[in-house]
Order: structure tokens, then C-alpha cells, then sequence
């Protein structure tokens, strides 16, 4: 088992905290059939260095997951990690989590980049992510208002800190997912093929059955020739209301 | 925010995205801070090939640092060059071979100077402009924020 970042800094009452999707995540990427899949694509020594972009980094346990056990998920120590998130709180957080992660290594420090503020992939330059990952908000429940966000990122004048209202809209945008959980991971599904890089791109993105992940995998391979998607990894909670999937999409060399 | 970030991102408004001047994005009013990092070698060296060099240059002269050469510097550039396979196979020998690993190479001033601009050199307020729409992106506390105002969504 691979540590698990330290978020105990981050401010919980409006950045998403670690639950069981964020640890389906982590498990998933360092799984052995994903790292031995990462690294057949990436491992190449003199290849240019993998280029990570998480979107809704939250809390940043994700990335900073990646950033800081790069040896054993890519099989290479020049990993590059970028994340974005709606919530500028979260920004901060996110990357202090990655920084102190990193820090902790004694040897085999990846390069962390930054956290831009931002709406899902909206300014990364068009295919120059290699692997992208996204912790969607996936429960089917009201969007809150997005054309807001300036009002609830800043802290007031003259106050301190966050008001209660801005916290419980900020928490919300990272789980409310509109329709069948679907809305913001729509929005995001449409950026994937622009941002992927061509020739070594893969995505990884978690749904809860409520999300109908068979629906979104037939649609992700009718993108065209050669896109693939794939349950790589499963909650396995049949049970349980959230069943979680991550799906992994790629495009295979003709 | 590192000024290789800046390598990685464009107007975030959907019809500038076909416009090349989106891209670089253009510091403007910018403080700098020098933030330490390490120095990874093995990075830098990989890296080359992904770097937009002419990109880059414009920003670095729009910053007000020093002028980077026309072109990029080649992987043996970064490397110190008394670390010659020569004094590895001496080394490799006086320490016995099993136990000594491929001897660290020192990174040169060009890598030291690399690094330096691409991931110690970074911009804490100010502002990024888009080349094509002139929209203008606010940087706060190292924080790039490229959400849009609700009409131009």
C-alpha cells in the first residue's frame, strides 16, 4: 500500500474532504493492471515527461497521490502535475497537499506545477495533457447557481473568513451534478478529446451507477475509431446506493 | 503561479481556442517571486522537446528577465561537462563496481538557469492577457484565475 497524502491542513467546511471516491481513486491508478498499463505507455526513459492534469482537485489527495508516488505508478521520477478547481479555497488547499506530499520523498521528487482557478479543462492548451483524472460532482442534485463563483471565492471585506451561505454553496459544486449526476461530467466528457494529447492521452473517470456508466462507456467508443473506454476499477459495494466505477479512456493506435 | 504552467494553458474562452494568438498568454503588471525547488536533472533534460522555446522567450522578455538564447539548449548542454564517461568508468572502478550506481551527473549553468525560469520564477499577482480577445486573467497570491464572467461563458 501506497501512503496516502496528509489533507489534514485543508479547511473541510468548503473544500470536498477524502471519502471513498478519492481512495477508489487512488487504489485504481496504483493498481497493478493500471501501473503496469501507465507504464507500458509512459515508461519509455527518454520520452517526455507525462503530463498529469487533475480536474476538481478538492482537498489535492489525488494529485498529490500521484505527484508523490510517480516511481511506482509511471515507473519514472519526472512526472508533471497540474490540477484546476472551481473553488479557489480548494486551489490553495490543493496545493499545499501536492507541495508537502512531494516534500516528504527522500528521493524521486516529481515536478508540481501549479492548481489554476478554473471551469473544468477550459484553459489547458488543446492536447497537451497525457493523463487526465476527474472526481466528478456526480450526485444527482440541483447545480447551484456557477455564474456566481466570484462572489463565493472571495472572502468579504472586513471579514475573516467564509460565511456559512459561501461554504455550503462551495461544498456543493463539488458534488451536485444536476441530472442523473450528469451535467458537469457532460461538460467535461465534451473537453476530453481536445485536451488528451494524441498519440499517448488516457483518462480516468469516476461514476456512480446513478451516472448509467454503460451508457457514457457506449457513448465515449462512439467518438469515432479507436476510443476506448473501460471499468478499470469498482467500490465493488453492490449494496450500497453509490456504487462507484472508475473508467479508464484512451485511444488505441489503429 | 510557475511560468511553465504557462506552457500548458490558453484563453479559456472557446472561440479564441483556434486563434493562435491565444497562446502564450502575456504577463502583464506582474510581480515576481523566486520559489526554490529542486533541481531534477532527468526532468529538464526530457522536457526540451515539450517546451514552446519561441513562447517562452516572449514571456521571459515581457517579464523583464534576461534574454533566453534563439534556441533551446540541447539535453548534453545541462549536464556539466567535466562529467566526462571517462572519470565515470574511474569512479565505477574505485568504488569497487557492484556497489557504485551510474555516477550523478552535475547539472550545468544552463540547467541551473533552466530550472530557474521554468520552475523557481513565479508570478504572484498581476495579470495574464489573451493575445486574440485581450481578455485579461487575475493572478492573486500565486493563483491564476481563469473563471469567465457569466456573458462570456
Amino acid at each position: 500500500m501506497l501512503p496516502t497524502p496528509s489533507t489534514s491542513h485543508v479547511c473541510f467546511d468548503r473544500v470536498y474532504e477524502p471519502a471513498e471516491d478519492s481512495y477508489l481513486l487512488l487504489d485504481t491508478l496504483s493498481s497493478p493492471s493500471e501501473t503496469s498499463f501507465l507504464q507500458d505507455r509512459f515508461k519509455h526513459a527518454n520520452s517526455s515527461p507525462p503530463l498529469v492534469l487533475e480536474v476538481g482537485v478538492g482537498s489535492g489527495v489525488v494529485l498529490a497521490f500521484v505527484a508523490a508516488n510517480t516511481q511506482s505508478i509511471f515507473g519514472r521520477q519526472d512526472t508533471l502535475t497540474l490540477g484546476t478547481d472551481i473553488n479557489s479555497f480548494a486551489c490553495r488547499a490543493a496545493s499545499q497537499t501536492v507541495r508537502d506530499a512531494i516534500k516528504e520523498r527522500e528521493n524521486g521528487r516529481s515536478v508540481f506545477l501549479d492548481v489554476v482557478n478554473g471551469d473544468l479543462g477550459s484553459a489547458i492548451r488543446p492536447h497537451s495533457i497525457d493523463v487526465f483524472i476527474f472526481n466528478p460532482p456526480y450526485v444527482p442534485a440541483e447545480l447551484p447557481d456557477l455564474s456566481r463563483h466570484e462572489y463565493y471565492n472571495t472572502i468579504a471585506e472586513g471579514k475573516k473568513a467564509t460565511s456559512f451561505q459561501q461554504d455550503s454553496y462551495l461544498l456543493q459544486l463539488s458534488y451536485a451534478g444536476g441530472e442523473d449526476g450528469m451535467v458537469v461530467t457532460n461538460r467535461m466528457l465534451e473537453q476530453v478529446p481536445e485536451i488528451l494529447s494524441d498519440e499517448r492521452g488516457v483518462a480516468y473517470v469516476l461514476l456512480c451507477a446513478q451516472n448509467k456508466p454503460e451508457v457514457v462507456k457506449a457513448r465515449i467508443r462512439d467518438w469515432g475509431s479507436g476510443w476506448n473506454a473501460e471499468t478499470v476499477g469498482s467500490s465493488g459495494n453492490k449494496a450500497g446506493w453509490e456504487k462507484l466505477v472508475i473508467v479508464r479512456i484512451w485511444k488505441s493506435a489503429d | 503561479m510557475k511560468l511553465l504552467t504557462l506552457n500548458f494553458l490558453t484563453c479559456a474562452i472557446k472561440t479564441c481556442k483556434t486563434n493562435p494568438a491565444s497562446f502564450p498568454l502575456h504577463p502583464r503588471d506582474a510581480e515576481l517571486e523566486i520559489q526554490e525547488a529542486d533541481l531534477n536533472l532527468t526532468f529538464l533534460k526530457n522536457i526540451l522537446p515539450r517546451l514552446m522555446w519561441e513562447e517562452l522567450r516572449v514571456i521571459s522578455s515581457e517579464l523583464g528577465l534576461p534574454e533566453l538564447p534563439a534556441t533551446p539548449p540541447a539535453p548534453a548542454d545541462l549536464v556539466e561537462p567535466s562529467n566526462t564517461p571517462l572519470d565515470t568508468a574511474e569512479v565505477t572502478l574505485a568504488e569497487g563496481g557492484a556497489e557504485a550506481q551510474e555516477v550523478e551527473e552535475t547539472p550545468s549553468q544552463t540547467a541551473k538557469d533552466l530550472h530557474r525560469i521554468l520552475l523557481e520564477t513565479c508570478i504572484q499577482e498581476g495579470k495574464l492577457v489573451c493575445g486574440s480577445c485581450g481578455h485579461e486573467y487575475a493572478v492573486k497570491e500565486g493563483v491564476a484565475n481563469f473563471l469567465l464572467p457569466g456573458h462570456l461563458v
